[in-house]
Formats: structure tokens, C-alpha cells, sequence
């Protein structure tokens, strides 16, 4: 493996490492150990946890996977590894 | 129209709209069979994976699980789509980059073992043939109910479809059915959710709906559900009764197992190119949450709706039951299929419907006269199917929502026989036992086995062993205790050896299903448990369903020390390892 391929997937880790740490705290953290704390502030008729648990989890879930592939495309260019 | 009319019209229309597609869009080689020749659009390929994924569980069970659990139904929500991030993160680029056919052969050539191969097949054919089982009987159950024919002619009917589409049109012509598919449950998931919606809260999008205030102005849609289900004595609808350790584990059980499953991989190798693969993961998640991010709108409401068609006034006044001589249309036929229950336990001739188990509210329903919940049976199942009947919605939408639920059980049976089919003619045959098969027999044995499948299923789906629940579970603990660590480990721990997987795979898998069996029956037959299955015999309180998670840290533990004291993989395989997390050259690898 070249030294750039090795910062490419060094990269790669990272990346992926903080995507699924925000994937843990909207839906672990946020949606269950939290709740109830979470609860007393609320948007519109919904407490803040249960909006995590049913809706927003989801949402940060979809959130999540395009950012990931919009920013692995730019590491591909980045570190001259994509596809023709 | 009458409704029956509607119903053959809507239904019947979608079938012909399938095997027309099917004929168009006929498989002539085995990447065609397999993989659709890789030329799908990610777009077009989101939309057939969120097909392929919801299946009848997602689109009949899911919102009535919902409506009677409340917060604690929250673990299907995030469990069956936060896989999606998993699976977009860890697996699919590098899959597709790999560029073969199925799981097995990724797995057999990553580990250089055959033994794993097998292992590998083992575990996806036990995994997909219980999955079919539910959802051939959940074609049977559809038809049987709207089409008023028997429950065995509606599963024959169900299989001669999918055998049409399927065997001829092989992956490429599921991929173009699924899509169709999809665009038959969204409307019929979203149409009377968006209608009742409108009618509760004033506000058409549903997903607002569920945290808007009522038409009624009698406070917000949560608070009023939590004030009139805790006044009939049952939980409380937002609040949390399951434990957290419990709802954390089965969550990520779930979000494991659905990355592990190989019917949802599978749909990654079929897109031009590796950043095709990670998008394509986006893009079915888009489609999978419009109907989840519904789901909870829809139970919350059609609780609410229940609730009040039954108790229409102050709880204790003896004129705010219905009367059981007024009850309305929908309740008489789902009677009729025995899914709804009344007994009038009092005498009065109206239906008393509270949680008699809380000794609170029973005492206080004592002075009513009440003498126990005469709803003795309400099938959560029957959410959904009745939610636009409860709401009197016109007949089509009625109609539309049969279509609904045989196009989410047919679009993923067809995709899990398809994966079935892959393992026997592709890893079993042309990689095991005749590899010298020519591509067109090869074909051929796909298409027969896809056949074999397809009787085996239906046949299963008349005579359901009886644990139809129970097998979901284990497909699931399946998935993530042994097919999701070892692709993982492939690609992310390049000194991870071939003993050290098959050990790993074993031994996740192992202790998942003794686990499961222990509480529930070794190979489920009643009386063989070694334990009652309740809260006070589960080790730390895991429930049996949650231990796929646990299985899998196990795999992922034992695969670790196993590899550390044999020997490290082969050169060509760390530069396999080494070609796959990169996706210069992926072109090259689709062609065969």
C-alpha cells in the first residue's frame, strides 16, 4: 500500500468514526438512555426524546449517509483513487 | 362500486402491471439473473431496496405495534433504518468494489475458504427461508380478507405471481417489479394516513400531524391519547416500560441484523460503481422513511380513533360505551375473521374496553358494573388494514391499501428468493460441486432452484410451523451474529484469517441460537425450553430477540483472539483487502 492510499483510508476512518458517533447520540443517547430528561423541553405536542426515538433519529440517519457519500466522493478526487 | 369490485380492480391491475414488467425486462444472462447486469440507477435502486426491505411486517404490522406499545415500539423505528448507516458506511462501497455476486462468494474468497463459503450459505438460506415463510403468509392472510377467497388459494395465487416474475425476469426484472412496488405501498401507506391526518389535526402532512393540536382544540394529539388510554387504565402512551439496557440492545440488533441480511446486500452490487453503492444506500433510505418516519403518525391515530369509536363519552357514564347493535361496518367484518373479539361480559349490550390487568383502574371499573375488557381480542395486525375503514374513507383508498400490503409481501419475497437461489446455483453448483457448469445451465439450475424455493415457501406459508414471530427473530439474530461481523472484519481488519472468521461466525451463531432456543424451545418446539421466557430467568434481562448484538460481539471477539494465535492471511489476500477499500479499478471487476 502506498503512503497515499494509507492516508486515504486513515481518512476514510475518521470520517466514518464521527458520522457514527452522531449516529449513536440521536438514537441511543437521545432516543433511549436520555429520554426522559430529553422530554421536558418539547416542540410543538411532542417531547424532545420521544421526537428522537420516532422522527428525528431517522431524519439525522438520512442526513448522515449523504454527507458521508458526498465526502468520501471528495476524498476519492482528493487522494486520486475514484473511478474513471 | 362496491368494494369488492374495487379491490379486484386495484389489485388485479397491479399484478398485470408486474408480470408486464417482468416480460419487458426478461434476464438473458446469469449478471442479468444475478445482479441486473450492474446497470440500475442508484436512485431506481434506493427505491427497489426500500421495496425489497419493507416487507408485510413493515407495511401491516409495524403501526399496530406502534398504536398498542407506544414509545417502546420506538426500537423497530430506529433499529430496521439505522442499519442503513451501517450497511452505506461498512459494507456496501466495498462490496460493490469487490464486485461479485452473492455474500458467500464475497466471504469463501476473502477468508480462502470454502468451509466459510458453506458456512456463509448455511446461514443465508436459514435466514431467507424463514423470512419467506412470514411473508407468503402474509400474502395468504391479504388475499383471504379482501379477495373473501381461502387462505391456501390466496398463497397459490401469491406464488404463481411470484414465480412468473421472478424465475423469468430473475434480478433484473425484481429490480423493475420492485420499483413498481414501491410506488403501490407508498401511496396506499401515505394516502389514508394523510386523510386521517387531515381529519384529527388539520394538518396534511402526518409527520407534523403526530405533534399538532387536535380540530377538536381539546389540546395536542400525545396529550390527549396519553390523558384517555392511562384514564382506561392502560399505560401511558409516550412513557417507557421496557428497560433501557433491553431497548438498547434490541435496537442494535436489529440495526446489525438488517445490514447483515443478505437480500438487502445483494441490491448493492447492482450499481454501476462504487460511489453509486453509497448513494444507492441514501437514496433507499429516503424511500424506507417516508413510510417509517408515517408509522408512528398512523398509530398514535388510529389508537386515538379506536379509543373514542368505543368510549364516546366520560368514563363511567353508562350511555358513553357504544352499543354492540351500532357498532360499525368494519368492526362486524373484522369479526367475522375472528382477529376482533367482543363478549359482553356485563350484559349491558355495550362494549366496556380498558386494561383490566391494573388492579387500580379494575376496582374503579367494578363500580361501574364493568366485569372485565369485553374487547377480548384486537389483532394489532389489523392497524393498519382497518385504520381507513375506522376513518370511513372512500372504497378506493380501501382498495388500495390490499395492494398495498401484497405489493410489500410479494416485492420482498421475490427478493429473498432470489438470494436463495444465488447461494444454491452460484456458490453451491459453479463454485463448489460443478464448476465447469456452462452459464447457460447455470441459469438454468438458478431458475429451478428459484422454482424449488418458491414451492418449499408457499408450501411452509400454508403449514406455518407455528412460529412465524419467533423465526423473525431469529433471522435477525442470525444476520448479526454471523454474516455482518465476518464481512466487516473482511474488509476493515485485513490480518483477520480464515480461522479466525469461520470460529468467530460459528461461535457468534452458537451462543445466539442457544440462547434463543434456552427460552424459547430448542428448534421452537413447545415444552423443550430450559427456562421460562419472562424478564426474571434472562441473563442481565436480554430478552431472547436482543441477543443477536450480543452474538455478534461475541463473533467479533473470539474471530480477534482466534486470528492473533494462527496464522496471518496470505499475501494476495492483504492486497485483496488492500484493492477493495479503494474504488480506482472498480469498472474492471463487474465483468466476468
Amino acid at each position: 500500500m502506498t503512503s497515499s492510499s494509507g492516508d486515504y483510508w486513515k481518512a476514510n476512518i475518521r470520517l466514518v468514526a464521527i458520522l457514527l458517533v452522531i449516529w449513536f447520540v440521536v438514537s441511543y443517547l437521545f432516543g433511549i438512555i436520555l429520554v426522559d430528561v430529553l422530554n421536558n423541553i418539547r416542540i410543538g405536542g411532542v417531547g424532545l426524546g420521544f421526537w428522537f426515538a420516532q422522527q428525528g433519529s431517522m431524519f439525522t440517519f438520512l442526513i448522515l449517509i449523504f454527507v458521508y457519500a458526498k465526502r468520501m466522493n471528495a476524498l476519492d478526487r482528493k487522494y486520486n483513487v475514484h473511478e474513471d | 362500486m362496491d368494494l369488492q369490485t374495487w379491490t379486484y380492480l386495484i389489485v388485479g391491475g397491479t399484478f398485470l402491471l408486474y408480470i408486464g414488467i417482468a416480460i419487458w425486462s426478461r434476464a438473458s444472462s446469469t449478471g442479468e439473473f444475478y445482479v441486473a447486469g450492474k446497470g440500475v440507477h442508484p436512485v431506481a435502486n434506493g427505491m427497489a431496496t426500500a421495496a425489497d426491505w419493507m416487507s408485510a411486517a413493515s407495511f401491516i404490522s409495524m403501526a399496530g405495534l406502534i398504536a398498542f406499545k407506544g414509545y417502546d415500539a420506538s426500537v423497530y423505528l430506529m433499529g430496521w433504518t439505522g442499519g442503513y448507516v451501517l450497511l452505506a458506511m461498512l459494507l456496501a462501497p466495498y462490496l460493490r468494489k469487490f464486485g461479485k455476486f452473492t455474500v458467500p462468494e464475497f466471504i469463501g474468497e476473502r477468508y480462502y475458504s470454502q468451509t466459510a463459503r458453506i458456512v456463509a450459505v448455511i446461514c443465508l438460506i436459514v435466514a431467507s427461508i424463514t423470512y419467506v415463510i412470514g411473508q407468503m403468509k402474509g400474502v395468504g392472510v391479504a388475499f383471504g380478507r379482501f379477495l373473501e377467497v381461502d387462505f391456501e388459494v390466496g398463497v397459490i395465487v401469491g406464488m404463481a405471481i411470484v414465480f412468473v416474475y421472478a424465475v423469468l425476469g430473475g434480478m433484473k426484472g425484481i429490480t423493475y417489479t420492485q420499483i413498481a412496488q414501491y410506488c403501490v405501498l407508498i401511496f396506499a401507506y401515505t394516502i389514508p394516513a394523510i386523510f386521517i391526518s387531515l381529519n384529527l389535526t388539520g394538518n396534511p402532512i402526518p409527520q407534523l400531524g403526530l405533534g399538532s393540536e387536535l380540530t377538536d382544540k381539546s389540546g395536542y394529539l400525545l396529550d390527549k391519547l396519553d390523558t384517555i388510554v392511562t384514564d382506561l387504565g392502560f399505560k401511558q402512551y409516550t412513557a417507557q416500560n421496557d428497560t433501557s439496557l433491553n431497548m438498547v440492545l434490541l435496537t442494535l440488533s436489529l440495526m446489525i441484523g438488517t445490514a447483515g441480511l443478505p437480500h438487502v446486500i445483494i441490491r448493492f452490487f447492482t450499481v454501476p460503481k462504487v460511489r453509486d453503492a453509497r448513494a444507492s444506500a441514501g437514496w433507499a433510505l429516503v424511500f424506507i422513511a417516508i413510510l417509517y418516519t408515517t408509522a408512528p403518525a398512523v398509530g398514535s391515530m388510529a389508537r386515538l380513533n379506536l379509543t373514542n369509536t368505543i368510549q364516546t363519552g366520560p368514563i363511567g357514564d353508562p350511555q358513553a360505551n357504544l352499543l354492540y347493535a351500532e357498532r360499525p361496518d368494519w368492526f362486524k367484518k373484522w369479526e367475522t375473521t375472528g382477529l376482533l373479539q367482543f363478549e359482553d361480559k356485563n350484559g349491558d349490550g355495550r362494549i366496556q374496553y380498558y386494561n383490566d390487568k391494573n388492579p387500580e383502574f379494575a376496582a374503579k371499573a367494578e363500580s361501574f358494573g364493568w366485569k372485565g375488557n369485553e374487547m377480548v381480542k384486537i389483532d394489532r395486525d389489523i392497524m393498519v388494514l382497518a385504520n381507513p375503514e375506522i376513518a370511513s374513507l372512500p372504497f378506493w383508498v380501501i382498495a388500495l391499501v390490499a395492494a398495498g400490503g401484497l405489493a410489500a409481501a410479494l416485492s420482498t419475497a421475490a427478493g429473498l428468493l432470489l438470494a436463495i437461489s444465488s447461494a444454491i446455483s452460484h456458490d453451491l453448483l459453479k463454485g463448489i460441486f460443478m464448476k465447469d457448469i456452462s452459464e447457460k445451465n447455470e441459469l438454468m439450475a438458478g431458475r429451478i432452484a428459484m422454482a424449488g424455493a418458491i414451492v418449499v415457501a408457499g408450501f411452509l406459508g400454508m403449514n406455518p410451523p407455528g412460529f412465524a414471530a419467533q423465526v423473525v427473530a431469529l433471522a435477525f439474530g442470525l444476520a448479526a451474529s454471523s454474516i455482518f461481523p465476518a464481512l466487516m472484519m473482511g474488509i476493515f481488519y485485513k490480518k483477520m484469517n480464515n480461522t479466525g472468521a469461520v470460529v468467530g461466525m460459528l461461535a457468534g451463531l452458537g451462543t445466539t441460537l442457544v440462547y434463543i432456543f434456552m427460552y424459547k424451545g430448542w428448534l421452537f418446539i413447545p415444552g423443550t425450553n430450559n427456562l421460562p421466557n419472562n424478564a426474571e430467568n434472562w441473563l442481565f434481562g436480554i430478552q431472547p430477540e436482543s441477543f443477536g448484538a450480543v452474538g455478534a460481539l461475541i463473533n467479533f471477539v473470539v474471530a480477534f483472539i482466534v486470528s492473533k494465535v494462527t496464522a496471518a492471511p496470505p499475501d494476495h489476500i492483504q492486497h485483496l483487502v488492500d484493492d477493495i477499500r479503494v474504488p480506482k479499478g472498480a469498472g474492471a471487476a463487474a465483468s466476468h
